[in-house]
């Protein structure tokens, strides 16, 4: 016959309950830790940009700010991390003497090869950006998504997400995902963001809906402003 | 402590909680589906500076105005130039398909001398100096021996002017042997010159037209200005216009068409003849024309000798047929004959051409709307005069060694009857040039033709790709490609208004390549004296813009010009010229081979989707050929079910394919839509040169057919050729 006794022995028989939390307490933690502080140094490569590259200084020496190097095209395409010919307009040959633009001269300047900078903000091919729609129509500043990139002495280091090859700047520096301002993550969340609740100059029509307390997800635009908010077919602005 | 399964597990159960409370997996999910977007082998187009550049196409004699795409310094699309006055916008596959002959596997990357035995593959590099010299030398010491005329070149037009550099090249050197590529325009310009008198190419006013009767002509499967045509059928059947096909078997065009009628092959001429006779006989035709020179006796001719029943056995259409047709043809208000079969590449029975030319003044639809115009490219070509030398004028006296102007009056160049002369030791050639054109596939009988090339001891090749000329060759001096060049691209193809367009260095050249232009100047300046008088310019652009003078700014910025008119005739339609009376009397031309070995008549056909002239298919295009074409590494060939059961044959049974000229090993497709008795096999396959994705590709139909010299024009007429069909 069973009886309380024995059921207390049989637990006691095979240890007492301690062991087991301070089991699980162990694994949780040791997870917790690889989680939180060991894989994000696994995913993550540390490369250096082939030239340290001044932000400050080039801002001060020219006239324009950003645009004098990161430049709109005719055509309203955006050029990007400017390429060797731009560059050379003003190092043909080094003005100073230290030793990075040395490098940069010497490497690749003389021998007219394109320096393989590391883009930070490098999206997939399927993501398509138009940085005119946000520099020059919503009059969005730089900093907004880059942050203060052009306040820097030097170029940070590059951390290459070992399994997809794109900068750690997408997911953000915290791993956690979570982020305190708008530039210190890229993820389509973060653009889902601003364009889930930003109206922007522009009327819309809602159109019918049938669940009346589901969210409406179907905006018609009336207003000829460019809508800011999601609206059908939206996933196509972005995923050509 | 005891250690056991308990704390384990439970050591495994905080292991999990601590997991899904840590950013890993659902950082690993995000990230891992980011990775499969991204394979490695995903093509990603490069990011950088858009930019447009127009251009036209050279794939084929199609002209089409083309768009480029580039991002940087890459052209990462061709598209149809929007408002070309050819194809609006428009492009075909082959056009499409164009970046991979730029950036393809298959381009000779430097100049390349042969070390093997000729076709082995074996090439050294050597350099442009090095290939110019050795041109040079071969070159000199033939001169010096009075050989001059010993010296040939094969091109791919006569119009432009990297062609008339070779002809000049030649005038200057001493040698007539300057040979293009066949095609309908050879005979269309004949049938044009001995029935109306002039100097003049067929221009189709096909958009107008609204009655089509198409001699087999594939509409849409590459015939004329292939996507100009295109568009002229998308119009016709928009505009309910009448497209009437007439062909033994079931094309795509035959297909699209409002009516298809099979024939007998081989026996057009005769039907075209038959239908003259009967608008003639109910007195359909255009009474003005009625009057023109030649008319009483061709009345004659086909009144008596092509009768509705005679010409309903022959051709095997029943007369009921032929009567309507003719009917309704003649009572169209713009109708419309033409003929070349398939995409043109054969010149054809003069016959044909002629009767169905006189189809078209029958119904008084020369030089009208809708009808058929005489036109004339400008030539815009005025080079000084050239100075030769005493070698130069001997060496030019001497005949031509294809027959042309001599045997042949009335033609320029009989590239088809090149392989026999060489072969039966009627003549030789101690040098020939290619360039633009690729004669040991494309030309019919091109075993025979690579024997003749065998024994010519030094040939050139000029080709911007590995193909079958190329590959045989002693030296390759690669051309740029399209893409990469300046070059005039004067283009008739049946157009009404014939259209010269520029091509342009799109990209910088992507290898040790040199226009041919460059070389051949190169090579006359470095044999010295008249030769290098003979070419004053600098460079090929220089020559290319001062021959251009005005046209040329225009061409820089527009891509195209207008070049050239509509002649005004003057003189009388000529039904039936002495030529014809003399030499054939519209007699058709037969296929070779006994009935009796070869129980059954084998013809060709041209899809769209396959070239078969210079260009081989690049690697989309292949690509894009159906299994009922070619079926893995076999050719199949379309047989009608009934014979078919006669031969024991069941679809995708592999067969052995034998006629006079060759064989090969085939795949049977059963199809209704050819006629008993009649198998085809497509053209532009069993390539053996370019790369992997092309060669090795079924069988090359030219193996299988020779040449059928038309007994006026001296030009290839062979329309098809007897065979046998057996199990394997
Ligand atoms: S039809 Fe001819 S010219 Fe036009 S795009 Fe096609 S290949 Fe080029």
């Amino acid at each position: 016959m069973s009886t309380q006794d024995d059921k207390a022995k049989e637990v006691s028989a095979d240890g007492a309950a301690g062991p087991i939390i301070l089991f699980f307490i162990l694994g949780l933690a040791a997870t917790l830790v690889f989680g939180w502080v060991i894989f994000p140094k696994l995913l993550y490569s540390q490369k250096k940009q082939p030239i340290d590259f001044n932000h400050i200084l080039h801002v001060e020496a020219v006239e324009e700010g950003c645009e004098s190097c990161h430049f709109f095209r005719e055509d309203g395409s955006f050029s990007g991390i400017p390429k060797l010919a731009q560059c050379v307009e003003c190092h043909e040959d080094a003005q100073g003497e230290d030793p990075n633009e040395v490098k940069f001269v010497e490497e690749y300047v003389a021998n007219g090869r394109e320096v393989p900078w590391l883009v930070y903000a490098r999206q997939p091919d399927c993501v398509f950006f138009s940085h005119a729609a946000h520099v020059k129509k919503a009059e969005m500043d730089c900093g907004t998504c880059h942050g203060h990139i052009g306040e820097s002495e030097h170029s940070r280091v590059y951390e290459e997400n070992r399994i997809t090859g794109y900068s750690r700047d997408i997911w953000g520096k915290n791993i956690s995902g979570l982020r305190k301002h708008t530039w210190e993550r890229m993820k389509m969340d973060d653009c889902a963001e601003c364009h889930a609740t930003k109206e922007i100059k522009t009327d819309v029509e809602t159109l019918p809906w049938p669940i009346n307390w589901l969210p409406r997800p179907y905006e018609k635009q009336t207003g000829n402003q460019a809508r800011v908010k999601t609206v059908k077919e939206a996933c196509f602005v972005c995923h050509k | 402590m005891n250690i056991g399964r308990r704390s384990f597990l439970s050591f495994v159960i905080g292991g999990a909680a601590g997991t899904a409370i840590t950013p890993l997996p659902w950082k690993l999910i995000d990230d891992s589906s980011i990775w499969s977007q991204n394979w490695p082998w995903t093509p990603v187009p490069p990011d950088g500076e858009y930019s447009q550049v127009n251009s036209v196409c050279t794939l084929c004699p199609g002209g089409c105005g083309i768009t480029l795409r580039k991002v940087d310094d890459r052209v990462v699309k061709i598209e149809g130039m929007k408002g070309h006055p050819i194809n609006d916008g428009g492009l075909c596959l082959m056009g499409l398909s164009g970046l991979q002959l730029l950036y393809g596997p298959t381009r000779v990357k430097t100049p390349l001398k042969r070390v093997g035995k000729r076709g082995e593959g074996k090439w050294e590099k050597i350099s442009w100096d090095e290939a110019i010299s050795e041109v040079t030398k071969k070159l000199a010491d033939i001169r010096s021996n009075g050989e001059s005329h010993a010296v040939g070149s094969i091109v791919d037009s006569e119009s432009g002017t990297v062609p008339n550099l070779f002809k000049r090249f030649l005038t200057a050197y001493g040698s007539p042997n300057f040979m293009t590529m066949p095609s309908i325009q050879d005979t269309y310009g004949m049938t044009l010159q001995l029935m109306q008198g002039v100097s003049a190419q067929a221009g189709f006013d096909a958009e107008n037209a609204d009655f089509i009767l198409s001699f087999g002509s594939g509409i849409i499967d590459g015939w004329g200005s292939p996507v100009r045509m295109f568009k002229a059928n998308s119009a016709w059947k928009a505009n309910g216009k009448k497209v009437v096909q007439i062909e033994p078997r079931l094309s795509n065009t035959a297909a699209k068409s409002d009516k298809w009628i099979p024939i007998k092959p081989g026996t057009e001429a005769v039907l075209a003849l038959g239908l003259a006779n009967v608008i003639i006989t109910n007195s359909l035709d255009s009474k003005k024309i009625s009057r023109s020179t030649g008319f009483e006796s061709f009345k004659k001719l086909v009144q008596n000798e092509y009768s509705i029943d005679k010409v309903s056995k022959i051709t095997g259409i029943n007369s009921a047929t032929i009567v309507s047709l003719a009917k309704n043809f003649a009572r169209a208000s713009k109708p419309l004959a033409i003929c070349g079969k398939g995409q043109g590449s054969i010149p054809g029975s003069l016959n044909e051409f002629m009767a169905v030319h006189a189809l078209n003044a029958l119904v008084g639809n020369i030089n009208k709307e809708g009808g058929v115009w005489a036109v004339t490219e400008t030539d815009y070509i005025k080079w000084p005069k050239l100075e030769m030398d005493s070698v130069a004028e001997n060496g030019m006296q001497k005949e031509r060694i294809d027959g042309a102007g001599s045997e042949y009056p009335h033609a320029n160049s009989l590239l088809n009857r090149l392989a026999e002369v060489i072969n039966s030791g009627d003549g030789s050639l101690e040098v020939i040039f290619v360039s633009g054109a690729n004669p040991l596939y494309s030309m019919p009988d091109s075993k025979a033709m690579k024997t003749a090339f065998d024994s010519i001891p030094f040939v050139v090749s000029f080709s911007s790709y590995m193909d079958e000329t190329a590959d045989n060759a002693d030296l390759i001096l690669p051309n740029h490609v399209y893409l990469e060049r300046y070059e005039d691209v004067p283009t008739l193809a049946g157009l009404s208004k014939p259209i010269v367009g520029l091509t342009r260095p799109v990209v910088k050249p992507q290898f040790d390549t040199k226009h041919v232009g460059d070389v051949v100047m190169l090579i006359a300046k470095a044999l010295g004296g008249g030769m290098a008088d003979a070419f004053p310019w600098e460079s090929y652009e220089a020559c290319l813009k001062e021959t251009l003078g005005v046209k040329w700014d225009v061409l820089v910025e527009k891509g195209f010009e207008f070049n050239g008119d509509k002649c005004i005739l003057e003189g009388d339609f000529n039904f039936y010229p002495e030529a014809m009376k003399s030499l054939s009397n519209f007699t058709p031309v037969s296929a070779e081979g006994s009935a009796i070995s070869y129980p059954l008549i084998l013809i060709p056909y041209d899809t769209i989707r396959l070239a078969n002239g210079y260009i081989g298919d690049p690697p989309f295009a292949i690509k894009a050929v159906e299994d009922t074409v070619l079926k893995g590494k076999n050719s199949c060939v379309e047989i009608n079910p009934k014979t078919g059961k006669e031969l024991g044959l069941t679809e995708g049974r592999y067969a052995s394919l034998l006629t006079p000229r060759g064989k090969a090993k085939v795949k049977v497709h059963l199809y209704e839509g050819i006629m008993p008795g009649i198998i085809a096999l497509p053209r532009g396959l069993g390539h053996t040169a370019y790369d992997k994705y092309l060669a090795g590709k079924g069988c090359n139909f030219n193996e299988l057919i020779g040449p059928a010299e038309d007994p006026v024009s001296g030009l290839d007429a062979a329309w098809g050729i007897r065979a046998r069909l057996t199990k394997v």
